[in-house]
C-alpha cells in the first residue's frame, strides 16, 4: 500500500512538472525570434526591440549568425521547415528564391493595409521587398538599407608633403577620388611595401558574395551588365569589352593592396585599415562604426573620412547592401511578427533606429539633417542612394553568384584571363537560366 | 512452464527469435540511416530536384550525370583532388613511417614524445584550419612568412598564390595526419619478432638488408591499411580547404570535389545534380579502395606462402 501511495505521489509530481513546463512554453510563445547576420546593426536592433518589449510584453531575441555561414544556416532551416525563426532579415538576393520556394509569406495585402508604403524610400522597397520587380507583390519590408562606400586616412590625404608630392606626380590635387582612374592613382601613390603601407583594401574573397559585391559596381560603372532582365540572356552583356576592361582594372588594383588581399572580405578589409596598412578601404557603410571605435582602431579612429564609391568611364553605380525583414512561412508567431514589423516602420521608431546606428529606409528620416550628421559617414551613405544597383534577385541567384565568385576569383589569380572568365560566366549563367526554364517560350 | 527444447528459452523465445530481437534494432537503424538515404539519393540523381523549392522531383534520365561528366570544370576539380591525394598521402606515408622508425627504439621520455606527436590528429580539422590560416597568412603578419622574411624579398602567398595554395593545404593535412600513419606503422614495427633481427645480425646483414627483407615485408600489410584509410579520407577533403583557403581559393586552385559537392548541395540546393555527383565520387572511391584491397590480399598471400 505504501508503495502504491509513493507511486501516486510520484505521478502527481510528474504531472505538475508537465503542466508547469507547458505553461512556461505557453508563456514563451509570447516571444519573437529574429535571425540576422552577426554585425553591429543586429546589436542595434536588439537594443531597439527593448522598447517593443516594454510596450507589448513580447520578448524579442535577435539571433546573430556569422556572415560566411548566414545563408547556409538560414536556408538549411527553411529546407527542414523549422519554426526556429519568426522573422528573417535576409539579403535582397534571397527574395526570389524564398518567395518562390514558399519560405517567406506573401505580405502584399497586409502591407497595403497596414504600412504607409509612400513613407519608405522607393528603391529600397523595390530592392528589399518586391518580387518580381515591378509587380507590386511584397515579401518583406526594408530593415537596413546599405551601400558600399570607402573610408580613407585623412591624416595621409591632408598631409602637406603628401599633397605636394601627389600634385607633382599626377598633376591634380590629392583628395577623395571621384573616378576609378583617380582611385587607381591614389592607390598607387600610397603603396609603399617597405613601410608596410598600401593604397587600397577592397573585396577579393571567394567567400559568400565577397568579390562579386566588390567588383560588380566597377563592372557596371565601366559599362558592363549581368544580362537582360527581361529575356535573361547573358552573352553579349556580361562578356563585353567594357566588362573585360573593368575586370582587368580590378585585377590591376591588387598590386596596390596588401599581399593577403585576395582573401579580403569585410573583416580583413576593416582589419587592414584599422592596422594602418592601407590609405583607403572599401566596405559596406554599416561596418564603419568599427573604424571610429578607438578600441578597434587605435591608429586612425579620429583621422578617418568617408566617400562614396567612385564613378567609372561609362556610369556611376554602387553595390546595394542591407536586408529586408520577412516572416518565415514556418513561424508559429506570424501575427506577432506582423505586429513587430508594423511597430518597426513607425517614424519615431525609425528615428530611434537611425539614432542607434541603423540605416533607416524611412524617406523623411533618411533625408533629415539629424540622420546625415548622426555619424561622420551618414552623409556619404545618403549620397550613395541614387546610384544603388543589385545582383540578380531570381530564385537561382545562389547558383549564379557561385559561378561569378569562382570565375572572378580565377581572373584575379591569373588562372584565367578576364575574357575567359567572363565568357565562362556567360555560358554558365545561360545554362542555369535554361535549366530553370527561362528560355522555354 | 519450462520446456526441454534446447532452442527454446524460458519465456518461449526460440534462438532464432532471440537472434532477430538483438539484430533488428541495428538493422532498422541501418536501413533508416544508411540504406534508405543511399537509395533515395540514387533515385534523386536521375531527377531535376531542388530541396529548397516546393516542386516535386522531375525525371530527367541520366542528364545530371551527362552534364557533370561533360563539364570540364568538374574534371578540373577531380584533377585538383587527385593532385592533393597523391601529394598529401605520399608525404604522410614517408613522414609517418620515418617517425615510426625513429620511435621504434627505447629512449628516455619515449611515451611523452609519442603523445606529443599524436596531438595534431586529435584536434578538430576546423580548428587546425583556423590556426594554420594565421600561420600561413600571405603577408608579413603570417608567422611562417615572419620567420622566413630575412631570407625572402617578398612574402610567400601561401593561401593567395594559385601555385602555392595547394602546397599549403598539403602541409596542413600532412601535419595533422602523419601521426596517424606513424601510429599504425609503429604498431606494425613493434610486432616484428626480435629474433629475425638477431638472426640477421648473426649473418652480418646490413641495416638496409634488414629493413628491405625483414621490416618492410612484415609491416607492409598494416601500412597498406593505413594508406587505404588515408586515401579515402583525403579524397573527401573538405574542412581544411573550407577554412584555410576560403572555399577552395584562390580561384579553383584548391577546390576539391567534396568542396564543390557541398556548394552544389547546400548552397545552390541543386539536390538532384549533387546526388549524381556524390555517386560519381562514391564509385571512384570504391574503385580506388578495391585496388588497395587487391594489393593487400596479394601481399598477405605472399606472406602465407613464405611461412
Amino acid at each position: 500500500m505504501k508503495s502504491v501511495r509513493r507511486s501516486l505521489v510520484f505521478v502527481l509530481i510528474l504531472a505538475l512538472a508537465f503542466v508547469s513546463t507547458a505553461k512556461a512554453d505557453n508563456h514563451q510563445s509570447q516571444s519573437l525570434t529574429i535571425v540576422w547576420a552577426e554585425w553591429d546593426p543586429a546589436n542595434y536592433l536588439q537594443e531597439l526591440s527593448k522598447d517593443f518589449t516594454a510596450e507589448t510584453g513580447i520578448a524579442v531575441d535577435v539571433i546573430q549568425i556569422p556572415w560566411p555561414n548566414f545563408q547556409d544556416k538560414v536556408f538549411t532551416a527553411f529546407v527542414g521547415k523549422s519554426d526556429l525563426y519568426d522573422i528573417v532579415i535576409g539579403d535582397s538576393q534571397w527574395l526570389g528564391r524564398n518567395s518562390q520556394g514558399q519560405n517567406y509569406i506573401n505580405l502584399t495585402d497586409w502591407i497595403n493595409e497596414n504600412i504607409d508604403v509612400d513613407s519608405i524610400y522607393g528603391p529600397a522597397m523595390t530592392a528589399f521587398a518586391e518580387y518580381p520587380k515591378g509587380s507590386g507583390t511584397y515579401w518583406a519590408l526594408p530593415a537596413e538599407v546599405d551601400a558600399a562606400g570607402y573610408v580613407y586616412r585623412k591624416d595621409l590625404f591632408e598631409d602637406p608633403n603628401e599633397m605636394t608630392a601627389f600634385q607633382e606626380k599626377y598633376g591634380y590635387a590629392l583628395a577623395p577620388p571621384k573616378t576609378y582612374a583617380q582611385l587607381r592613382d591614389i592607390a598607387e601613390f600610397f603603396t609603399r611595401p617597405d613601410k608596410d603601407l598600401y593604397g587600397i583594401a577592397t573585396w577579393y574573397s571567394k567567400e559568400y558574395d565577397g568579390i562579386t559585391m566588390g567588383f560588380q559596381q566597377v563592372m557596371w560603372s565601366f559599362g558592363g551588365a549581368y544580362g537582360d532582365a527581361d529575356t535573361h540572356k547573358v552573352a553579349g552583356h556580361i562578356n563585353t569589352e567594357d566588362s573585360v576592361k573593368a575586370l582587368e582594372f580590378y585585377t590591376d588594383l591588387l598590386q596596390f593592396s596588401p599581399p593577403d588581399a585576395p582573401n579580403y572580405y569585410w573583416t580583413e578589409t576593416l582589419g587592414a585599415y584599422n592596422a594602418g596598412k592601407v590609405a583607403m578601404a572599401m566596405n559596406y557603410f554599416a561596418f564603419f562604426p568599427g573604424v571610429l571605435n578607438p578600441e578597434s582602431n587605435e591608429i586612425s579612429h579620429d583621422k578617418s573620412g568617408f566617400f562614396i564609391a567612385p564613378a567609372g568611364p561609362k556610369g556611376h553605380y554602387i553595390s546595394i547592401g542591407g536586408q529586408g525583414m520577412s516572416i518565415s512561412s514556418y513561424s508559429k508567431n506570424k501575427a506577432l511578427a506582423k505586429q513587430y514589423m508594423k511597430w518597426f516602420m513607425q517614424k519615431p521608431v525609425q528615428e530611434k533606429w537611425a539614432a542607434l546606428g541603423g540605416f533607416t529606409p524611412h524617406k523623411e528620416v533618411l533625408q533629415s539633417d539629424i540622420f546625415k550628421t548622426a555619424t561622420p559617414f551618414n552623409e556619404a551613405f545618403a549620397a550613395s542612394f541614387p546610384y544603388l544597383r543589385d545582383f540578380w534577385a531570381v530564385p537561382e541567384y545562389a547558383e549564379l553568384l557561385e559561378v561569378c565568385q569562382t570565375n572572378w576569383s580565377e581572373a584575379i589569380s591569373k588562372i584565367k584571363s578576364a575574357k575567359e572568365a567572363l565568357d565562362a560566366i556567360a555560358r554558365k549563367h545561360e545554362e542555369i537560366f535554361e535549366d530553370a526554364g527561362y528560355y522555354d517560350e | 512452464m519450462l520446456t526441454n527444447h534446447p532452442h527454446q528459452t524460458s519465456r518461449g523465445m526460440s534462438d532464432y527469435q532471440l537472434k532477430m530481437a538483438f539484430i533488428m534494432p541495428t538493422m532498422i537503424l541501418l536501413i533508416l540511416m544508411n540504406i534508405f538515404p543511399l537509395l533515395w539519393s540514387l533515385y534523386l540523381s536521375f531527377h531535376r530536384y531542388k530541396a529548397s523549392m516546393p516542386a516535386a522531383p522531375r525525371f530527367i534520365g541520366v542528364r545530371n550525370y551527362s552534364r557533370l561528366l561533360a563539364d570540364p570544370e568538374i574534371w578540373g576539380y577531380f584533377q585538383t583532388t587527385a593532385y592533393f591525394v597523391i601529394l598529401a598521402v605520399a608525404a604522410q606515408f614517408f613522414i609517418g613511417f620515418g617517425l615510426a622508425l625513429l620511435l621504434n627504439r627505447d629512449f628516455r621520455y619515449k611515451g611523452f614524445v609519442t603523445t606529443l606527436l599524436l596531438l595534431p590528429m586529435m584536434l578538430s580539422p576546423v580548428v587546425v584550419g583556423l590556426f594554420w590560416r594565421f600561420i600561413l597568412s600571405s603577408d608579413n603578419a603570417g608567422l611562417l612568412n615572419f620567420f622566413l622574411s630575412p631570407f625572402l624579398n617578398s612574402p610567400i602567398g601561401w593561401t593567395t598564390h594559385p601555385k602555392v595554395a595547394m602546397l599549403a593545404v598539403v602541409i596542413v593535412d600532412t601535419w595533422m595526419w602523419s601521426p596517424f600513419m606513424m601510429l599504425i606503422a609503429l604498431a606494425g614495427l613493434s610486432a616484428v619478432p626480435k629474433f629475425l633481427y638477431e638472426a640477421a645480425d648473426v649473418d652480418r646483414a646490413s641495416a638496409w638488408f634488414k629493413f628491405r627483407w625483414i621490416t618492410l615485408p612484415l609491416v607492409s600489410p598494416l601500412l597498406l591499411i593505413a594508406l587505404l584509410f588515408r586515401t579515402m579520407d583525403a579524397f573527401k577533403m573538405f574542412d581544411i580547404v573550407y577554412v584555410l583557403t576560403r572555399e577552395g581559393g584562390p580561384g579553383t586552385a584548391t577546390e576539391t570535389v567534396s568542396m564543390n559537392l557541398y556548394k552544389l548541395a547546400f548552397r545552390n540546393y541543386n539536390t538532384g545534380k549533387a546526388c549524381a555527383m556524390a555517386y560519381i565520387l562514391l564509385i571512384i572511391i570504391v574503385a580506388l579502395s578495391n585496388i588497395y584491397v587487391k594489393y593487400l590480399n596479394r601481399v598477405k598471400g605472399e606472406e602465407a606462402q613464405e611461412t
